[in-house]
């Protein structure tokens, strides 16, 4: 996906200023950046999560394999789809295991028939690094699983219906550190088939889990490059408070 | 810190200590347990008053009530050969049997019975059904033509309410009388559920009101449900957030709380003077509930769908669902159980209602169940208050009965719902 010249409002108030990025599946992508920052604002606007919020407006060009994704021609429910998203709070749905992997290629016809089905949720859940826990209670409510559980199922349910990206908001501020641990090792396994990207306010995380980092700041893309280069010798000096800890 | 700390007021006495265990803090002590005692103590006789009131309203409707589900009979002997009955008892296994007995004369044959055995004027301590009695028992039992055969046969009013204690002297007199012989007995009388409205106590039945408030329920449920679930998800997920969506909103709270005659005066301009519906029909009663119940659902309707987390929305458009599966799939799901709540209590209140379909002319006398929605009916609660006023003392116990056939069909009504609401309700 690539974006170019994004300003995103709310209602008068500017939240992105004028940010221009590249992600793609070689590369494992982090937003970093202090609270307020506009880092999950502008992974919203990857996925076109902003259209539910009334007072927000998007300018500029975003693209994924080339097309437009704010262009009346692209359907918004095939972009998400497309586009995965995972959330800061484990949010499985409120139905089996089962349904809540098959939900996905259910509703866009992904299936031919119950046996592929369940590949697909045998699939989902193993490359999840779920199905060893759960396959002999796959009728289970997805509620009843952990935190770390839960978070896995999510994106396990998001790579079900086989994505181009995947986003992830903050994944990981739910949980404790085992969990955190079997998440990041499951991204470093995902990338090369997903383009990922992963909002974070855990520097250290950022920089195992990553390739390429953006650090934001107040709307605007301070600093976008490689993941060690941002780390050991940032160009600009708010990149260098930020990580040395003087704010944020 | 390089600021010197603010002096305090040199002019106020020094504090001194506080003596928490002095006498002035028991006493505070003492006092504010004595407060909350007081308050649990209100709080307590409140319930049991409630308690009391609902426990005082159900003994004296039971008590009342349940002698309308006896009645008396009396046993008269028949002397089938000797009576003038021209029928042949071999064609009476055939449909027409109704018809062909009722060539037979039977109110004639019953009368002369009832003054053989009961002496003169006997065929007035009889119910004047019961012939109908005579007839049903010839239909279960051939045979009984060809032999002398004893039948016990409903009494009439005054002998019933005699045989309750109630009645005038002449009354009480006859019934001792009969009683004395041996000819009286007391029964479940099956006839008052199966039977419709009469002038005659002894005969009347609760079935044809019962039958007009099931159709009646039935057609509000099919119109008010749907369309008070769906105005309900309209405004919650679809509608924007304009002046329009707010009267909209206003309006349907208000609707709620209009009081329930006027949708009776609207029933009767619109659907009997303007649409034409036939008068008196459950369809037409059916459809002015419907107005009445749709509010209260929108209302509980939309509570419920507030209170569906936007995190399964999220989650749900996130996986790439259209807003209308996010809708179906998952909102409503989630938000059935408290518009179950909502439909239940507007059910419940249009079960009772009387007085807008009094307006609509559910008020006539109905002698026989109706057949579809479109033909005339009553209603229970009408049919109680048509009970109510009568002038026979016959029809005091009948409307208790009626009375507690009405919260049977209510308590039932009521389990139902609350069953198909804790099935669909999940687990978080």
């Amino acid at each position: 996906m690539s974006a170019r010249n994004v300003n995103v409002f709310y209602g008068e108030k500017q939240a992105i200023k004028n940010v221009s990025i590249d992600v793609d599946t070689d590369n494992v992508t982090a937003f970093i950046g202090p609270s307020g920052c506009g880092k999950s604002t502008f992974l919203r606007t990857m996925n076109r999560m902003n259209d539910t919020v009334a007072s927000a407006r998007v300018e500029g060009n975003i693209t994924l394999d080339g097309e437009d994704i704010y262009s009346p021609a692209m359907d918004v429910v095939q972009l998400r789809a497309r586009v995965g998203m995972v959330f800061q709070k484990p949010n499985p749905f409120p139905k089996s295991i089962y349904d809540n992997i098959a939900y996905g290629p259910r509703i866009h016809g992904l299936a031919n028939s119950k046996a592929d089905l369940d590949n697909i949720v045998e699939s989902s859940l193993f490359r999840a690094g779920l199905w060893d826990e759960v396959k002999d209670r796959l009728k289970d409510s997805g509620t009843a699983l952990s935190g770390g559980q839960q978070q896995r199922l999510c994106i396990g349910r998001a790579i079900a219906v086989e994505p181009e990206v995947i986003l992830m908001d903050e994944p990981c501020s739910a949980l404790d550190p085992i969990a955190t641990a079997k998440i990041e090792e499951l991204i470093h396994e995902l990338r090369g088939r997903y383009a990922i990207v992963i909002v974070t306010h855990n520097m250290q995380q950022a920089a195992r889990v990553s390739q390429r980092t953006a650090f934001f700041h107040l709307g605007d893309l301070v600093e976008y490059g490689v993941t060690t280069e941002i780390f050991t010798n940032p160009r600009e000096d708010r990149t260098k408070d930020y990580i040395t800890g003087r704010y944020g | 810190m390089s600021e010197p700390m603010p002096q305090a007021n040199h002019e106020a006495p020094p504090r001194l200590p506080t003596d928490w265990k002095g006498q002035a803090m028991q006493k505070r002590i003492s006092s504010r347990y004595a407060s909350e005692r007081r308050f649990r103590l209100i709080g307590l006789s409140a319930i049991v008053m409630s308690v009391g009131f609902l426990a005082f309203l159900l003994i004296s409707m039971l008590s009342a009530g349940i002698s309308g589900f006896t009645r008396t009979e009396i046993a008269v002997t028949f002397d089938f050969p000797k009576a003038p009955i021209m029928v042949d008892p071999a064609m009476l296994d055939s449909a027409n049997a109704d018809r062909l007995l009722s060539n037979a004369n039977l109110p004639a044959v019953t009368m002369q019975a009832a003054r053989t055995a009961l002496g003169k004027k006997g065929e007035d301590l009889l119910s004047p059904s019961a012939w109908v009695n005579v007839r049903e028992a010839i239909k279960n039992d051939p045979g009984i033509l060809q032999r002398v055969e004893t039948l016990s046969l409903p009494a009439s009013t005054e002998i019933d309410i005699a045989a309750k204690g109630d009645g005038t002297e002449e009354a009480e007199t006859a019934y001792a009388r009969l009683d004395e012989a041996g000819l009286v007995s007391s029964h479940l009388n099956m006839d008052f559920l199966t039977s419709s409205d009469a002038t005659d106590p002894s005969q009347v039945g609760i079935w044809g009101a019962l039958k007009g408030s099931l159709l009646t329920m039935g057609v509000t449920l099919l119109l008010s449900f749907p369309v008070g679930v769906l105005a309900a998800l309209y405004l919650e997920e679809y509608a924007p957030q304009n002046r329009w969506t707010d009267m909209i909103e206003v309006s349907i709270n208000n609707l709620a709380a209009v009081p329930s005659i006027i949708f009776g005066l609207l029933g009767l301009a619109i659907f009997l003077n303007v649409m034409h519906m036939p008068r008196s029909a459950a369809l037409v009663g059916g459809l002015t509930l419907a107005l009445m119940t749709m509010p209260v659902i929108v209302i509980a309707g939309r509570n419920a769908i507030k209170a569906v987390p936007p995190s399964i929305r999220d989650a749900a458009l996130g996986i790439g669902a259209s807003p209308v599966q996010v809708v179906f799939h998952h909102v409503l799901p989630l938000a059935l159980p408290g518009i179950m709540t909502g439909t239940i209590i507007g059910m419940a209140r249009a079960l009772g209602e009387t007085a807008p379909l009094l307006m609509i002319g559910m008020r006539a006398f109905i002698a026989s169940p109706p057949g579809g929605i479109t033909d005339p009916a009553t209603v229970l609660p009408v049919q109680i208050f048509l009970w109510s006023d009568e002038v026979s003392r016959g029809f005091v116990e009948k409307t208790s009965a009626a009375i507690i056939v009405l919260l049977v069909f209510l308590l039932s009504m009521n389990s139902i719902a609350i069953y198909l609401r804790n099935k669909f309700e999940k687990r978080w």
